[in-house]
């Protein structure tokens, strides 16, 4: 079993009011230095078999389609290295 | 390669050879000719981006407004009237000391794209309108219209759509009361997401954008401005305008309702102290066109330094930042002594706020960005003075054979059963269908004066706790009758919103209208446009319902399909004291139930030639706005004396749906008996327009009837309010647990 990450953020032109939020109350928690949050969404495929490069360009396929707004959010997909050692 | 310099007026002025990017920026050759006349040089990149955005269709409205100006020229005396066409919104007095204000606007491309944000940015632009006339927002309504109900496209806009509409307004804490759902194949590609805003103020609260006063601060306020929505302007600040690239910048905006509501509370504090001389909101080409009609409004003159904007992306170019379509902003005039009060205000609720120039003696609008003059311009030849198209307009050479293609000569049904079966189809097609799927998701009681909402006539919403004063809003509007016959289309979108607002209760004030159509470079769509302008302002003066304002929405279209002309009218009307409105549902059995108006065999354009035979041919029902006004004053003066417990308004889908409709929601059958001299089917389907259908008490009934005959409304006994089915004498039976299945279980069917 291998697990292939998902992240999808949105594009950085994109207004991303959750992070502003974010951002505008670290301050009032004490936390200060941090000048901008984005936040964005990881999701974590837990692949069956081998991940080869058909099963890669499927899962780019589904992110593309399903996980993703391309209209306004880019993504990556990579193969979690650490999940298989554990294996 | 080097950068070139920031192209100020001096820049400009000394390289006249310089070659701008006009075309892509959707400027037209003389169009262009005529902004380097109005400057006497070629344009800065900055100022070619202020006159491409605001002599745009959208924003200059160059093909309609030699159209539009009918609505003022024939705009009928009206007292109620307080501000008309020409502001942010229109301001209608309702007495007691309110005024209301209320407009419909546009966000369809942009719904497309991206249906969630659209929408909800779409529910944002309208509420900015009214925030800016110093209304208090109180609810807000959205006409919509989408391709097959069962086109897969239709499974990716339409839930998006809702799920924005009400994700934003939701959070706003805004009521969603009214709207109408509709498919049509005509609008796969280009569907129709329209919104409505009610605001309501006090008489002494009206304000209007202008800005005038040498020495006032011009105040941006709101959200950061960032590269949102500014497609074309890339062009300009690529690093040469030879190497322009496709845009990296998103054309899709992203909304925060609760800055909205932020910039809501604060605006109208600003409001109270009198700290505001004018104010314009930020929607469609942003600081450009916020800042060149502020200075057209006011005396003239204003100078701005951009370096002030706050920006969410330092990267933006001048340019980018004049065209940016940043949600959720406002732009404030303000006395110098008054500044210090307006930021106080800003700060309490966490809104950003910043002095970003003052208002000048001259008349000039000048910007500056490091230190250089980038725009030199008379704002009047930016916002007010672009050009005006006379475009060709000519009746299609199909629109005959389409009207000749007469719905009447269809096979009827034949016996009972057909006519039975036929009633269930259309109970149960996705036009006629219920949408509590899609209007469930909307919230329509949050702030507690919600009187009526979705699928009442028209939506209702007190504005007085004591008095009970409220005032009803209806949005129609019948892209199939406007196709066959533009005027009487767009007359009866009108005629049926007047009904459906004079349905409740209410009195018809003031019209506002959302105009969408095809390409107007193609004759026979600017053909229909025109004949739809000209029915409406004509159907607006005989019922004496102004027009207050609006929009147009042009190049609805792919390739060479138009949509269906669709003009969506906005009733506004006034009720002294909600506890009189009348409901559609049916409240007690043994009522009486009467049919008002007329009944013809008028099928053209009607629901049940498309869900039965999926033809659109022939004349659409004919209009009398002298009888759609009888017929109001009749529905209005029943409600308040208490001679009607329930009305339904007749349109689409005829007097069964309407019956049907008021049976399930007040799961109360009814007897129905095909009245002299009609056949069962067309007193079942057709359309016929100045109708409604009334529950009257038994005690009731010599009183309406004689006011009825007294008045000259024909009004026909056609049943009672009785038993769990709605039965045709002599023809079926449906049972309502029947009906209900029917009518309910397509919606979700084909989209949850």
């Amino acid at each position: 079993m291998a697990r292939v990450v998902v992240d999808v953020m949105l594009k950085p032109e994109i207004l991303d009011p959750q992070g502003q939020a974010v951002q505008r109350a670290l301050p009032r928690l004490g936390f200060e230095g941090i000048s901008d949050v984005r936040q964005g969404k990881r999701f974590e495929l837990e692949v069956e078999g081998p991940v080869d490069e058909a099963t890669l360009a499927r899962i780019h396929d589904l992110a593309e389609s399903f996980l993703a707004n391309t209209v306004i959010e880019n993504f990556t997909v990579r193969v979690e290295e650490a999940a298989e050692a554990v294996k | 390669m080097s950068r070139t310099p920031l192209d100020t007026v001096e820049h400009a002025t000394a390289t006249p050879d310089v070659e701008l990017p006009w075309a892509e920026l959707g400027l037209k050759k003389d169009e262009y000719e005529r902004v380097v006349e109005i400057l006497g040089r070629r344009p800065t990149g900055a100022e070619l981006a202020m006159y491409s955005v605001m002599w745009s269709e959208h924003c200059s409205y160059k093909s309609s407004k030699v159209h539009l100006r009918q609505f003022g020229e024939k705009a009928p005396e009206n007292d109620a009237l307080l501000v008309g066409i020409g502001e942010n919104a229109g301001v209608v007095d309702v007495g007691q000391g309110y005024a209301v204000t209320f407009k419909v606007e546009s966000h369809n491309h942009p719904s497309y794209v991206e249906p969630y944000q659209g929408a909800a940015t779409g529910v944002g632009g309208i509420v900015r309108d009214i925030i800016a006339m110093g209304a208090r927002p109180v609810a807000v309504v959205d006409p919509l219209r989408f391709g097959a109900a069962d086109h897969p496209d239709t499974k990716r806009v339409l839930p998006g759509v809702v799920a924005g509409i009400g994700g934003y307004g939701n959070c706003l804490g805004l009521p969603n009361i009214g709207g109408e759902v509709v498919f049509d194949p005509c609008y796969q590609g280009n569907p129709l997401v329209n919104a409505g805003c009610i605001g309501v103020m006090r008489h002494e609260d009206i304000h209007l954008a202008k800005a005038s006063g040498a020495g006032n601060k011009v105040i941006l306020y709101g959200a950061r401005t960032g590269g949102d929505g500014i497609g074309g302007a890339s062009i300009l600040a690529s690093e040469t305008f030879d190497d322009a690239k496709p845009s990296k910048r998103p054309a899709v905006q992203v909304g925060d309702p609760f800055q909205e509501k932020l910039l809501i509370e604060c605006t109208l504090e600003a409001f109270r102290e009198k700290l505001v001389v004018g104010i314009q909101d930020l929607g469609a080409a942003g600081l450009s066109c916020a800042t060149s009609e502020l200075a057209s409004n006011g005396s003239g003159g204003m100078r701005v330094t951009l370096d002030d904007v706050p920006l969410r992306d330092s990267t933006l170019s001048p340019e980018e930042i004049l065209m940016s379509e940043s949600q959720e902003r406002m732009c404030a005039v303000v006395e110098p002594e008054k500044v210090d009060r307006f930021l106080e205000i800003c700060e309490k609720w966490d809104v950003i706020a910043t002095v970003i120039g003052e208002v000048t003696d001259g008349d000039r609008l000048e910007i500056f960005w490091h230190g250089g003059k980038i725009v030199d311009v008379d704002p009047r030849t930016v916002a007010h003075e672009g050009p005006t198209y006379e475009r060709p307009y000519a009746r299609p050479e199909w629109q005959d054979a389409l009207q000749a293609d007469d719905a009447g000569k269809l096979p009827r049904p034949q016996t009972a059963d057909e006519l039975r079966d036929q009633v269930l189809k259309l109970v149960a097609s996705p036009n006629q269908a219920s949408k509590k799927w899609i209007t469930s998701q909307y919230d329509h009681f949050v702030q507690g004066n919600t009187v009526l909402a979705q699928p009442e006539d028209s939506g209702m919403i007190r504005i007085d706790e004591e008095t009970g004063l409220g005032v009803a809003l209806a949005t129609d509007g019948n892209g199939r009758y406007t196709k066959l016959d533009p005027y009487t289309g767009a007359q009866l979108a009108l005629a049926e919103a007047y009904r459906n607002v004079a349905t409740t209760g209410a009195k018809p004030l003031a019209v506002s209208d959302c105009l969408n159509f095809g390409s107007p470079e193609d004759p026979a769509v600017m053909w229909q446009f025109a004949e739809a302008v000209r029915g409406l302002a004509d159907g607006c003066r005989r019922l004496g319902t102004p027009v207050t304002g609006g929009n147009v929405s042009l190049y609805n279209q792919t390739g060479e399909a138009a949509i269906h002309p669709t003009p969506v009218v906005a009733v506004l009307g006034v009720i002294d004291d909600v506890a009189r409105r009348t409901p559609v549902a049916f409240q007690e059995e043994g009522q009486l139930l009467y049919l008002l108006g007329d009944t013809r065999e008028e099928f053209g354009g009607s629901a049940w030639s498309q869900v039965v035979h999926d033809h659109l041919g022939g004349l659409p029902p004919k209009v009398d706005l002298e009888r759609e006004r009888l017929l109001a004053e009749i529905l209005i003066a029943a409600s308040r004396d208490g001679m009607i417990d329930s009305a339904h308004d007749l349109s689409d889908g005829g007097l069964i749906q309407a019956v049907v409709e008021s049976a399930l929601l007040g799961g109360k059958g009814a007897r129905l008996v095909v009245p002299d001299g009609l056949d069962a089917f067309t007193f079942l389907f057709s359309e016929s327009a100045g109708r409604a259908v009334v529950a009257v008490p038994r005690s009731e009934e010599v009183r309406f009837n004689d006011m009825c005959g007294a008045r000259g409304l024909p009004a026909t006994r056609i049943g009672v309010v009785d038993g769990d089915a709605v039965e045709l004498q002599g023809e079926f039976a449906l049972p309502l647990a029947q009906l209900r299945t029917a009518h309910d279980e397509t919606i979700p069917a084909l989209l949850a």
